[in-house]
């Protein structure tokens, strides 16, 4: 008996989308919108992640040595540093390759190449080091910090130490606002949706007014009454969750379009691709949720047994 | 079979069942009387879990309705046949249509509603009415299809609110002829009607109720008020 009803379940839900029409367009409009924005401010937190995290990986601690800083006494700070579980590379540049990187950089800038000729080379040897996370860097900075002070017992070698934390921070934050909005737009988005699928389940129940008495005269059971209901919602939830990843993908080559201008384009279409079976999962999973809340809502109200 | 302990139903303003205490045997064939608001259909409602007592108790067999969850509603509702005055068919349904939902409704398979259904067609004298729908038929020929709709699950009690009530009398003796037979064959029957003749014909036992008080149970089949 349960499968013979559950069969009919799913007949009596699909042949009521069908029948719906122009409501369940409506239905599938609603959810479509939502889904699309969700699936788009997905796309772009993920992508602004992987950014963030890119600049991360490409964040260092800069440490210029003074001039007459000796190669013994980098090599002993290297050493030190490299025992530090924070750290996770250290590359050292002399002096005379920081000069060679700097004429490279400025081969064009006449007066500025004429003026090293005459000074000689004014730059310190570097140290350059990657921590394994960018958090760390507060940590190393420090230690580098009193192991260079003349008062903890050290050589005040280091002339200067930089590093992009806060770029780091303001990419961060910039991120976490964007989450908090991007999940408060879905939230709304995703309320109405639910109302519009609510709207049209409840009139698919009073359409459907007769039949249901009947079923309730005969002794249906609250399942077999419900059950088609559910289903409409979830069809609409379903098919809404494939247009919009249909039209997240045209959507990603428009954006690239779009920024291609600005730092080298915005490359959601691949990362569309690559991720396209968490997308898929995403949407697939809300659009049923969104129509099954919106049908157990409707049919709890209006189809009593 | 049906047992009614002490029922009150008090809607706001209105005392629709007060202190109602009766049994229906099984096998039965009980009519009630009694003008319009007098309580009978409350009454038929609570057999069928529709409505709840103010006080009191209803039984049907030793289950007591009213305390049936939510979920073994149906499955009570299962064992109850109901007509109407109204017949309440699917319009958009032929009578085959109309027989066929049902049985779906009460999980039948596919087998059992292509040959039944056909079957309690022919017993209410339909067989050459299958394909037809609720407008193209006279009002006697829907309370049958109503009546074979109502049977086509076998239930144990068969309730009859008013059922010849939008009936010539002609028609209304052939339906009720119908319910004797049902009742014939073991299933209890429970009517409500206003019709003196129809009492009189079956000479059954009648419960009369006014303002929602039972004020006689007469074995012979007399209508009075």
């Amino acid at each position: 008996m349960f499968w013979i009803n559950t069969k009919r379940i799913f007949k009596f839900g699909i042949v009521n989308f069908w029948r719906n029409g122009l409501v369940s367009f409506a239905s599938v409009l609603a959810m479509t919108v939502t889904l699309s924005v969700v699936g788009g401010l997905f796309l772009a937190n993920n992508y602004m992640t992987s950014a963030l995290n890119e600049v991360k990986s490409k964040v260092d601690i800069s440490i210029s040595f003074k001039v007459d800083t000796s190669l013994d006494n980098i090599d002993d700070l290297k050493e030190d540093l490299s025992f530090l579980p924070e750290v996770k590379e250290i590359i050292y540049s002399s002096r005379e390759s920081e000069l060679a990187n700097f004429r490279e950089k400025h081969k064009d800038n006449e007066i500025l190449m004429q003026s090293l000729n005459e000074v000689g080379n004014p730059f310190g040897a570097r140290l350059n080091i990657l921590a394994v996370d960018p958090s760390q860097y507060d940590v190393i900075t420090h230690f580098i910090e009193n192991k260079t002070n003349p008062d903890l017992g050290g050589q005040q070698i280091v002339d200067q130490i930089s590093y992009k934390k806060d770029v780091v921070d303001k990419l961060l934050r910039l991120i976490e606002t964007s989450k908090k909005i991007s999940f408060g737009i879905s939230f709304v988005l995703a309320l109405l949706a639910i109302l519009v699928v609510f709207n049209t389940i409840s009139l698919a129940i009073y359409t459907s007014r007769e039949e249901i008495s009947v079923m309730r005269l005969v002794g249906a059971s609250n399942f077999y009454v419900k059950g088609p209901f559910v289903i409409e919602g979830v069809i609409a939830g379903i098919l809404s969750s494939f247009i919009s990843l249909a039209i997240l993908y045209p959507a990603t080559i428009w954006v690239r379009d779009l920024t291609a201008g600005v730092y080298g384009g915005v490359n959601l279409v691949s990362f569309y691709l690559d991720n396209f079976g968490k997308i898929f999962i995403i949407l697939f999973l809300t659009g049923i949720s969104l129509g099954l809340i919106a049908s157990f809502w409707a049919t709890r109200r209006y189809a009593k047994i | 079979m049906i047992y009614f302990d002490k029922v009150s139903k008090i809607y706001p303003n209105t005392k629709a069942l007060e202190d109602v205490t009766f049994t229906v045997e099984s096998g039965e064939f009980v009519s009630i009387v009694g003008h319009s608001g007098a309580g009978k259909t409350t009454l038929l409602k609570m057999i069928l879990a529709e409505d709840k007592p103010s006080s009191g108790e209803v039984f049907f067999d030793s289950l007591n309705i009213h305390k049936v969850g939510r979920k073994d509603i149906p499955k009570l509702r299962r064992r109850i046949g109901s007509v109407f005055q109204d017949f309440r068919l699917l319009p958009h349904k032929t009578a085959y249509e109309n027989l066929a939902f049902t049985m779906a409704a009460a999980g039948r398979s596919d087998e059992e509603i292509s040959s039944d259904a056909p079957h309690a067609l022919e017993i209410v004298g339909l067989g050459n009415k299958f394909w037809s729908f609720p407008s193209e038929l006279s009002g006697g020929e829907r309370q049958r299809i109503a009546i074979a709709r109502a049977i086509i699950n076998q239930p144990d009690l068969l309730i009859a609110d008013e059922p010849t009530g939008n009936l010539d009398p002609i028609t209304a003796s052939e339906i009720i002829d119908i319910f004797k037979k049902i009742n014939e064959i073991g299933t209890t029957v429970i009517l409500t009607t206003h019709n003196k003749k129809i009492i009189e014909s079956l000479e059954g036992r009648v419960l009369t109720i006014e303002q929602g008080r039972i004020i006689r149970d007469d074995k012979d089949g007399r209508y009075v008020i």
